[in-house]
């Protein structure tokens, strides 16, 4: 069962991410929804590739025989985390723009493209 | 050389597009140059692709391998990475290389330099390269990656023009749909990868077994790419999207739809295959008949000609969920009509591609010449235009499936293979395009008819070009189907009808 | 900023430059590469802008924006690299030149000198991400500063 806990931490943390993304009107907020799903995620990633009593992938006085992590889950959280600062920084962008164009993050203030 | 075109499609666009930047700053001319040149050796690459893909078979190329066929490296088990073209990713191929042809000589022309030109065509290359590699991609991991590279820039591309305000909020927008998205499929990857340990489509998909996990990561699939290929409850975003990118550029987002929604086929049809309900293929049919509908009525009230067709595109995205769909349903039974109306529905994908495309190119035009698109205070264009003029009523006419035209050969397949399933589908997907007719008929008499009005711009030879492209496309592909169903389009519905016991077997042998 | 904090960034920005230089140097030895180490690099930038004000770093958005743009071309040029047997295929490894040596077996301190192509892939990425987050970082510090647009 405590096995398990890190599973069931991710998915509280994806919860929490699409809750906020519902409920939230600032735009600043919305990212930070995106962003614990995203932790989510990757901690499931990380989760997933972890074997009992394992050394890291990569590490040069590794004994010979000695069982590792699994190195793949590593590299696609690697590149997830990468994917998501860049989508993090262009969505703060916008809404850096946003902000200078109608002087606040309410997204319920800022709608021009209805219907 | 030529052995290495698949991957050479994806890498040319990236070398490019990092490269654009740099030529800027040695001559403007150079840069655009540069960019017409890699769209061409794009399309050239994918058209040479396709004819070696429909004369020989899967062409699977390994990437860092010592050749490229090293498909096994221990023990059976795939590790590299691979590119899988079959018929249908040759075919997705096809459409985004003769988009590129279009879009790219009227970017050069249509975005001005003050406006950030050189983020604009750059952005576009890696768009570009994106959707050539999530095409062509045979690896579910690096299949997201590009899906990414597509969205961060796609939205670049709707948020560039930083100085309006609607531009950022469709970008916004956008960019947090295509964002959860691509999380949730990123998270049903990994439950794939911790059921079986792979993330090469075809070995997962050999080693599928249909248990609670599989399921979950497929409801996870179909929302992440429900979502990016803006199907009704979550379309939202598109037409702000497609209204506020510059109108040469949205013929890139228009082909980035139909790759998300070509990674929906893959993963439907290749991965799970057999192993699905038949309520799969009905949620699939009622996603797009809710699409067709939604879009088609909301286009009623638009007064922005941008947003007017962006609603048309979206309401053709439920035209090939319908004929796919029902290709879905009957793929147990194998019924004949499900075969017809697939073939439909992935032939609507180009011939979307081609209409959509142009009346994007005409609306950019209008927009060149008026510098506005208010429907409002458009009118008498015609007068002044009327190779737009003849290109928009041709394009609107195909949209709405007008016989002699590409579309309503793509949609009488669609419609006599949904009709054998339930005739309710047939009514209501004819109701949606009459609707469209009315629509872009009303349109085209705002915009183009009525007395002479004052321009201030000239069309560049260039627009007339792109707009040719893709007008001979509309007309050949309308005056002769036949050719084109047999040869490029049945190949492609068959890859993902039949074919998924020779994608599996390209990879894992025997 | 205070004479403080200035003096701190002056004495720190060179030591992150270097650590994160080590940071991509190491990448195929140890955790780390390029990606990392770019963002190790550019928190050293972010460091400068705090300190002494994005308004004195403005017209260096430019050399940002050119580095960024050679380290992705140089990305993928190393993929065109390995054309002669397959894209990205590492053609360095174990031919004796430029990071050549073979990797030795077993538990062993690590030669810098082995990977072929990925150590320089490593530089690319680096590149392109210390131009890129420093970029950003720019960017953002600039907002309702008087060079911002």
């Amino acid at each position: 069962m405590i096995g398990n806990l890190p599973f069931v931490v991710c998915m509280i943390l994806v919860a929490l991410g699409l809750w906020t993304l519902v409920v939230k009107r600032n735009l600043v907020k919305l990212v930070i929804g995106v962003g614990l799903i995203e932790s989510g995620v990757n901690l499931f990633l990380v989760a997933l590739g972890y074997v009992q009593g394992g050394i890291p992938p990569i590490y040069t006085y590794a004994p010979a025989d000695a069982p590792m992590v699994l190195p793949t889950p590593q590299a696609l959280t690697l590149t997830s985390i990468v994917i998501g600062v860049a989508t993090t920084a262009l969505m703060l962008a916008f809404a850096v723009v946003i902000y200078r164009h109608k002087g606040t993050l309410d997204a319920r203030k800022i709608r021009e493209l209805r219907g | 050389m030529s052995v290495h075109a698949p991957i050479l499609v994806i890498a040319i666009p990236l070398l490019g597009g990092f490269a654009v930047p740099i030529l800027a700053r040695i001559h403007r001319t150079v840069r655009d140059l540069w960019v017409v040149l890699i769209a061409c050796v794009v399309a050239a690459g994918v058209g040479y692709v396709a004819a070696q893909v429909f004369s020989q078979g899967i062409w699977v190329y390994v990437l860092g391998a010592k050749t490229p066929q090293e498909t096994r490296v221990s023990a059976g088990f795939p590790i590299r990475i691979m590119l899988t073209v079959d018929a249908m990713s040759a075919f997705m191929g096809l459409i985004a290389g003769i988009l590129a042809l279009a879009a790219f000589p009227f970017a050069v022309r249509f975005i001005p330099e003050e406006e950030g030109k050189t983020l604009a065509l750059a952005l576009g290359l890696l768009l570009l390269a994106g959707i050539a590699g999530m095409a062509y991609t045979g690896d579910l991991f690096n299949f997201f990656v590009f899906l990414e590279v597509t969205s961060i820039a796609a939205c670049g591309l709707i948020g560039f023009r930083t100085w309006t305000s609607r531009a950022p909020e469709a970008a916004f927008k956008t960019m947090l749909l295509y964002s959860v998205s691509g999380l949730l499929f990123l998270l049903g990857i990994a439950f794939l990868y911790g059921e079986y340990g792979a993330l090469n489509l075809a070995y997962i998909s050999a080693q599928l077994r249909g248990s609670m996990v599989d399921r979950i990561a497929l409801a996870l699939f179909l929302s992440g790419l429900l979502m990016k290929v803006a199907a009704a409850p979550v379309h939202f975003w598109a037409p702000d999207a497609y209204g506020e990118a510059p109108a040469a550029k949205t013929l890139l987002l228009v082909v980035n739809t139909q790759v998300s929604l070509y990674g929906l086929w893959r993963i439907l049809f290749t991965l799970y295959g057999g192993k699905l309900d038949a309520g799969v293929g009905w949620l699939v049919i009622s996603m797009g008949l809710l699409t067709m509908a939604v879009a088609a009525l909301m286009a009623i009230g638009q007064t922005d000609l941008g947003r007017l067709v962006a609603y048309g595109a979206v309401s053709q995205i439920g035209y090939m969920l319908l004929g796919v769909g029902v290709g879905l349903v009957s793929l147990t039974s194998r019924a004949d009509y499900g075969l017809v109306a697939m073939k439909g529905g992935i032939f609507h994908m180009l011939n979307d591609a081609l209409t959509v495309g142009l009346l994007f190119l005409c609306v950019g035009a209008v927009e060149w010449v008026k510098g506005t698109r208010d429907l409002r205070e458009l009118g008498g264009l015609g007068h002044q235009l009327p190779a737009v003029a003849l290109c928009f009523l041709l394009a609107s006419l195909a949209l709405a499936g007008i016989p002699p035209l590409n579309g309503f050969a793509s949609k009488i397949m669609i419609y006599e293979g949904s009709f054998r399933l339930s005739p309710i589908l047939t009514a209501l997907a004819v109701l949606a395009s009459i609707l469209l007719l009315a629509v872009f008929a009303r349109a085209f008499q705002g915009v183009f008819l009525g007395p002479r009005t004052e321009i201030t711009g000239r069309i560049h030879w260039v627009f007339l070009f792109s707009m040719g492209v893709l007008a001979v496309g509309i007309m050949v592909l309308g005056l002769v189907p036949g050719f084109f169903v047999e040869q490029v389009v049945a190949p492609a519905a068959e890859a993902l009808w039949r074919g998924r016991a020779l994608y599996l077997a390209a990879i894992l042998g025997g | 900023m205070t004479v403080v904090v200035r003096t701190i960034a002056r004495v720190l920005l060179p030591l992150s430059l270097v650590f994160g230089g080590y940071v991509v140097m190491h990448g195929h030895l140890t955790p780390g590469g390029g990606f990392q180490g770019g963002a190790v690099a550019a928190s050293g930038l972010a460091m400068v802008v705090v300190a002494f004000g994005a308004d004195r770093l403005a017209k260096k958005k430019g050399l940002l924006s050119v580095l960024e743009s050679l380290g992705g071309v140089a990305f993928a040029a190393l993929g065109f690299l390995g054309l002669g047997l397959t894209f990205f295929a590492n053609v360095l490894a174990k031919t004796g030149g430029l990071f050549g040596n073979p990797v030795p077996y077993g538990p062993n301190p690590g030669d810098l000198n082995t990977a072929g192509t990925l150590p320089l892939m490593n530089w690319a990425v680096g590149f392109k991400v210390l131009a890129g987050l420093g970029a950003v970082v720019l960017l953002f510090a600039l907002f309702g500063g008087e060079h911002d647009r």
